[in-house]
C-alpha cells in the first residue's frame, strides 16, 4: 500500500530505483532458490542413487564407508544372486498378475459405474453414489478382519485371488470416472440415440473412447498402489510361492541379516524397474493421478 | 428423470447444465423408455456395486458388529457388549500406540506440507520448462519405490554403526546418532522417511495449484507494488488454500494408518516406541487372535480419523478461501 502511494504522488525517480533494486534482489533470490532446490533434489535422489550403486558393489564391500556413489567397477553378481537366493522371478510374476488383473478389472467396473452415475437416470442414484463416497474415507486397515474372514470363507487364503478379488471394485475409481464423464456434453449421446444407437452403443462407441485420459490415470494410480502394496499381502499370503515383490523382498532382508545388503538392494532395484519405465512413458498420468482427487 | 439435477452437493456441475425438460407425461413411450434407462443404469453399476458392497460396505458393518464380541477364531464368539471399548480405554500400551501415531502423524503432516509448499513456490518462480520438469521428476521419484523397498534401504542408510548417514555425520564432527536404536531416534527416523517419500505428492499438488493462479491477479498485485513475499503470502497462498486443505486431509489420513515403515524397520520398537495404532491392531488381531478387540481398536481409529478430518474442515472454514 505504501509503495502505491509513493508512485501515485509522482516521485518517479525513487520509485524506479526501488523497482530496479527489487529486481536485483529478486534475481539473487532466484539464484538462492535454485541452490536450495538443487540441495533438495540431492536429498531426494541421494538414497535412490545409493541403493542403485550399492547394488553394484560386491557383497563384501557393500557395507564399507565411504559409500561408492558412482559404480566405477560395477559387479552384477548381486543380480544373479537374488535369483539364486529367492524365487524373485516368481514374485515378479505374482506381482504382475495381481497388479494387471486389478488394473484391468477396475478399469471395467469403474468405467461402467462412473458412466452410469454421471449420465444415466435411475431411481436411488444419488443415495447409492453418496454411499460410495462415504466408503472412500474408510481405511483398508479398519475392515481387514472381515475381509480376511470373507477370503477364508471363500477358500481363497494364501492365493493371488485373495488380493485380486476384493480390489476389483472401487468407490474412488467410480468417483474419478464419474467426475470425468460429468464434464462431457450430453448432446453427443442424445444425437447418437436419435441416429439409432443403443444405450450400450452410446457408452461404448461415443463416451468410453473419450474417457481414455481418465482411464489411463486410474490405471496408473492402481498400478502404483497395488505394485507396492504390503499390508494385505502380509496378512493374506503365507507360502513363498504366492508372495508379491514387497513381501518377498522384506523376507529376503530378514533371512540375510546384515551379510549381503547388496543382494537385497539388487532386488529392490529390480522391483522398481517397471515403475520407473512406466513413469518415463506415462509421466503426465502419474501427475494427473496426484491431482485427481483434489477436485472433490 | 430429473434425478441428475437434484442435490447439488453430489452433482455440482449437473444443475447448471441445461438438464432435460420435465417428463413429458402424455407421450406414450416415455415411461417405458425411463424404465429401460433405469435397467441399463443398474446393470452398469452392478459389478462395481457387488464388489464394493461385499468387500467394503459389509466389512464396515461387520467390523462394528465384531467389536461387541469376544472371539478367538477357534471357539464361537461370545457377546461382550461394550467390554472391548472399556478395555481399550484402560489398555495402556494400546492407548500409547494411539498417542505415538497422533504425534508422528502431526509431525509428518506439518513437515510434508511446509516442505512441499516451500519447494513448490521455489519451482514456480522458475521460468524454464526444463527446470520444472527436472525438479518435478526428482521429487516424484521416491514415490515410485514401494514403502517396503524404502523401509529396507533406509534401514541400511540409517544403520547406527555402518550406515552412510552416521558416516557423513562423523565426518562433520558429530558423534553417532542412535537413529533406529533409541525410542525417540526411531520415531524421528520414521517421520523423516515418510516425509522424504511423500513430499513429492504435496509438491506436485502445490505446483499445479500455483500454476492455476490467474496471471491477471498477480499482475494487479505487482502494479499495486506488492513484492514477491507479499504476493506469496497475501495472494498465492490464500488462492491455493483449498489445495492445501486437501493435501493436509490426505496426508493426515495416510499418516494415521502408518504401518509398513515401522513394521519393517523396527517391528514397532525399540520397546514400543514406534508401535503405531495399526501395528497394535495387527498384533491384537492377527498375532493374539483377539478379533473382537482388534475390531474395536479399528472402529476407534476410524472414528478418530473421521473426527480429525471433520475438525480440519471446520477449522479451515475460517482460513480457506474459495473463489
Amino acid at each position: 500500500m505504501s509503495a502505491t502511494t509513493t508512485i501515485v504522488t509522482g516521485r518517479g525517480r525513487p520509485a524506479r530505483a526501488t523497482a530496479a533494486g527489487r529486481r536485483r534482489a529478486f534475481s539473487i533470490g532466484k539464484i538462492a532458490g535454485l541452490i536450495v532446490l538443487i540441495i533438495a533434489a540431492v536429498f531426494a535422489l541421494g538414497p535412490l542413487l545409493w541403493a542403485f550403486s550399492t547394488s553394484l558393489r560386491t557383497p563384501a564391500d557393500a557395507f564399507t564407508n565411504p559409500p561408492q556413489w558412482i559404480p566405477l567397477s560395477p559387479d552384477f553378481g548381486n543380480y544373479a544372486a537374488v535369483f539364486e537366493q529367492i524365487p524373485i522371478g516368481q514374485f515378479f510374476l505374482n506381482s504382475t498378475i495381481v497388479t494387471l488383473v486389478i488394473v484391468v478389472g477396475q478399469t471395467i467396473t469403474c468405467t461402467l459405474s462412473g458412466y452410469a452415475f454421471a449420465m444415466i437416470s435411475f431411481p436411488g442414484k444419488n443415495w447409492i453414489f453418496g454411499a460410495f463416497l462415504a466408503t472412500m474415507m474408510v481405511p483398508m486397515q479398519t475392515i481387514i478382519i472381515p475381509v480376511f474372514l470373507i477370503i477364508k470363507t471363500l477358500g481363497l487364503t494364501d492365493s493371488l485371488a485373495s488380493l485380486i478379488i476384493p480390489a476389483l471394485g472401487s468407490a474412488f475409481g467410480t468417483f474419478l470416472m464419474r467426475q470425468y464423464f460429468m464434464q462431457m456434453p450430453k448432446e453427443l449421446g442424445e444425437a447418437a440415440r436419435i441416429d439409432g444407437a443403443s444405450q450400450w452403443g452410446v457408452f461404448f462407441h461415443v463416451y468410453a473412447r473419450m474417457a481414455a485420459p481418465a482411464i489411463s490415470t486410474l490405471a496408473i494410480l492402481n498400478f502404483s498402489g497395488f505394485w507396492a502394496e504390503f499390508y494385505r499381502p502380509l496378512i493374506f499370503l503365507q507360502s513363498q510361492s504366492t508372495f508379491t515383490l514387497p513381501l518377498g523382498l522384506v523376507g529376503l532382508q530378514g533371512n540375510l541379516g546384515t551379510g549381503s545388503i547388496s543382494v537385497v538392494l539388487a532386488g529392490v532395484v529390480l522391483a522398481m524397474i517397471p515403475s520407473v519405465l512406466l513413469f518415463i512413458f506415462a509421466q503426465r498420468y502419474f501427475i494427473a493421478g496426484v491431482t485427481a482427487g483434489s477436485s472433490r | 428423470m430429473s434425478a441428475t439435477a437434484s442435490p447439488p452437493r453430489v452433482a455440482p456441475g449437473a444443475a447448471s447444465r441445461g438438464v432435460k425438460p420435465p417428463r413429458p407425461v402424455r407421450r406414450p413411450g416415455a415411461r417405458r423408455t425411463a424404465r429401460r434407462e433405469a435397467t441399463f443404469g443398474f446393470a452398469m453399476i452392478g459389478l462395481a456395486m457387488l464388489f464394493v458392497t461385499v468387500f467394503t460396505f459389509l466389512p464396515i458393518l461387520a467390523s462394528l458388529g465384531l467389536s461387541f464380541f469376544d472371539w478367538d477364531v477357534i471357539s464361537p464368539p461370545t457377546w461382550a457388549g461394550l467390554g472391548n471399548y472399556e478395555r481399550f480405554f484402560s489398555d495402556g500400551p494400546v492407548l500409547q500406540s494411539f498417542g505415538v501415531t497422533i504425534c508422528m502423524a502431526l509431525a509428518i503432516v506439518v513437515l510434508q506440507l511446509s516442505l512441499g509448499l516451500f519447494l513448490a513456490v521455489l519451482v514456480n518462480q522458475r521460468t524454464s520448462t526444463f527446470g520444472r520438469t527436472f525438479f518435478r521428476t526428482a521429487f516424484y521419484l521416491p514415490l515410485l519405490a514401494s514403502t517396503a523397498a524404502v523401509a529396507i534401504f533406509m534401514g541400511y542408510l540409517f544403520d547406527n554403526k555402518f550406515g552412510a548417514i552416521n558416516y557423513y555425520l562423523n565426518l562433520l564432527g558429530f558423534s553417532n546418532v542412535p537413529w533406529l536404536t533409541s525410542p525417540f531416534g526411531a520415531q524421528v527416523t520414521i517421520v523423516l522417511i515418510v516425509v522424504w517419500q511423500q513430499v513429492g505428492f504435496t509438491f506436485v499438488l502445490f505446483v499445479s495449484a500455483l500454476m492455476a493462479v490467474p496471471t491477471d491477479v498477480l499482475e494487479a498485485s505487482s502494479i499495486d507494488g506488492a513484492g514477491p513475499l507479499r504476493t506469496l503470502f497475501r495472494i498465492k497462498i490464500p488462492l491455493i488454500s483449498p489445495t492445501i486443505l486437501f493435501a493436509a486431509v490426505i496426508a493426515l489420513i495416510n499418516a494415521m494408518q502408518l504401518f509398513d515403515q515401522p513394521y519393517i524397520m523396527t517391528k514397532g520398537g525399540p520397546g514400543t516406541a514406534t508401535t503405531t495404532a495399526t501395528i497394535s491392531m495387527y498384533q491384537t488381531g492377527f498375532q493374539n487372535l483377539q478379533f473382537g478387540y482388534s475390531s474395536a481398536i479399528a472402529i476407534v481409529l476410524l472414528l478418530l480419523i473421521l473426527a480429525i478430518t471433520g475438525l480440519q474442515f471446520l477449522a479451515s472454514r475460517k482460513v480457506v478461501f474459495y473463489q
